[in-house]
């Protein structure tokens, strides 16, 4: 398996889960993992994603995801898993 | 599995508090191309780094992309040049045709510096290395890229003062052949005394000797990070301070060690060492400073202020330790004037002085670091400087470095502008009594007595 972490921070509005999983599917990366929450009117939004089968580079997923998010007014970053395990995990 | 407050505990890092890679620093040796014909020498150094480090920088902007943590700076860093340069160079002139060649090959590759145009003289200098270091003014003048450093002393070799005299002469020429750019020649030549092999950090980075034909060497940074998690430990006691700054050098230090194994693996070049120091920039709360003012000191400068920067130092390479399998380089709490934020209003109020900064120097690396001091002070004086600093290093059995920049045309209360990450310093003043009689003794002064431990 081949982790990365998708984080979507902004103002909440409608629809903001299914364009980001949309995308996913279209590019065969499977969702293991999703936490939400809202504080303030602000969308806070955690996927912990499987990206054995994307087909495109990884920096490629990354921009387009980086787009999707300006398109909707929200923040949205896709890293890879190992930057989160190496900082919080002994 | 991973949660949302780590996830975001790590983005808030990355981008509120300033948390990036410092720099991957490539060694590159530079053994093999030794000539006795200057232009082949030339053309094998030329092709040499161009070739070993092509992919360098592509390398570090996909990783970068990857992970989402900024990389800063990719650098290389070479051989000594006067070892290299010695069969070939009769003269200082011939010298700075190499230093032409390592700012034509940084340029190609894209590194913003190139490290290593340096000479290891503690104990004596060859012809070589006086000609090499005869001609760093000139080099550094009309160079962008290229950056210098001297080592003029060990622990175990003792000072050669010969080298420490003749530093302040080329320091003070260096700023003169530099003048119309606030002497910013200066910001790119460091004296060391125990200089280290494996430094990724500029200007003092070389390949040391005993380095392999290349090598990964990656600086953290997060001086921020540090500061906002000390928010939360305000008014506790020492020992939960304490804590808290190693915790976070550890969380900082893991970033740095996933970086620099991805790099060596991507490159296929061996992992060297992870630099811990906490090394800051002119951006606001990206400074050392401002951790020192938030433990509890009103300017850093006051008194305290050597007491709180050897705590943090120390905690901070207790907290980095465990985080990587390789540790090296300068490894302790930078203090560059110009490069901080904070020592640059400490020093325009008055709060820190050079003598408070010499004293900061016992405790952490790396040195007297980004000072600049008024143009007219004389060469004797700037070399009694190094000598007080590199005395220091060999006392204390660590590195200690001087990078001052009289600055020609400017004296105290000016400003010296350097640009980018180098920033911007007041001048400060410097004691004006004359040590001319003390370093022109010449000779050298010889190894202390701890050093005899075998």
């Amino acid at each position: 398996m081949n982790k990365a972490i998708i984080t979507v921070v902004g103002k909440d509005t409608v629809g903001i889960i299914a364009r980001v999983c949309g995308y996913l599917a279209e590019n065969h990366v499977n969702i293991l993992d999703i936490s939400q929450t809202i504080v303030q009117e602000y969308f806070n939004m955690m996927m912990i994603v499987d990206v054995n089968r994307l087909e495109k580079p990884f920096e490629e997923m990354v921009d387009d995801l980086e787009k999707i998010g300006e398109g909707i007014g929200v923040r949205i970053h896709c890293q890879k898993e190992e930057i989160f395990t190496a900082m919080h995990r002994i | 599995m991973i949660n949302i407050f780590e996830v975001n505990e790590t983005n808030q890092m990355i981008e509120r508090e300033n948390l990036d890679v410092r720099t991957i620093t490539m060694g590159i040796s530079l053994l093999e191309c030794c000539d006795s014909d200057l232009d082949a020498l030339n053309e094998k150094i030329y092709r040499r780094v161009t070739t070993q480090a092509r992919n360098l920088v592509a390398t570090g902007e996909a990783i970068s992309r990857d992970f989402g943590i900024p990389i800063v700076n990719k650098r290389i860093s070479v051989t000594p040049v006067a070892l290299i340069g010695g069969c070939a160079c009769r003269k200082p002139e011939d010298f700075v045709t190499i230093a032409r060649t390592l700012d034509r090959a940084a340029q190609d590759v894209g590194v913003n510096f190139i490290g290593g145009y340096s000479a290891l003289v503690s104990k004596g200098m060859t012809q070589a290395d006086e000609n090499l270091i005869r001609s760093i003014p000139q080099a550094l003048a009309e160079t962008e890229k290229v950056c210098s450093s001297v080592n003029v002393g060990s622990t175990k070799t003792g000072l050669n003062m010969d080298a420490v005299r003749l530093m302040g002469e080329i320091v003070k020429e260096t700023a003169e052949a530099t003048k119309e750019r606030d002497s910013l020649g200066c910001a790119k030549l460091v004296v060391f005394c125990n200089a280290p092999d494996d430094n990724p950090f500029m200007a003092g980075a070389f390949h040391g000797v005993t380095e392999a034909d290349a090598v990964i060497n990656v600086g953290v940074s997060g001086p921020g990070v540090v500061k906002e998690a000390l928010k939360a430990a305000r008014g506790q006691n020492f020992e939960v301070l304490c804590e808290t700054i190693k915790k976070t050098a550890f969380k900082i230090t893991r970033v740095g060690q996933l970086v620099a194994q991805e790099a060596s693996k991507r490159l296929g070049v061996p992992f060297g060492i992870i630099d811990l120091s906490l090394a800051p920039t002119p951006a606001v709360g990206d400074s050392v400073a401002e951790i020192l003012e938030e433990i509890g000191l009103e300017k850093v400068g006051a008194p305290g202020t050597t007491a709180a920067l050897a705590m943090l130092n120390d905690q901070v390479k207790k907290g980095g330790v465990m985080a990587s399998s390789y540790v090296g380089g300068l490894s302790g709490a930078f203090i560059p004037v110009s490069e901080d934020q904070g020592m640059i209003d400490a020093v325009t109020v008055g709060a820190l002085t050079i003598e408070k900064l010499e004293a900061m120097t016992c405790v952490c690396s790396v040195g007297l670091d980004m000072i600049a001091i008024p143009g007219d002070t004389s060469a004797g004086t700037i070399a009694g400087i190094i000598a007080d600093e590199a005395a220091i290093g060999m006392v204390n059995q660590k590195t200690t470095a001087v990078r001052l920049i009289p600055v020609i045309g400017k004296g105290v209360g000016e400003t010296a502008e350097f640009g980018g990450l180098l920033g911007y310093a007041p001048v400060i003043p410097v004691n004006r009594y004359s040590c001319e009689g003390f370093v022109n003794r010449g000779g050298r002064i010889p190894a202390p007595i701890h050093s005899f431990k075998n």
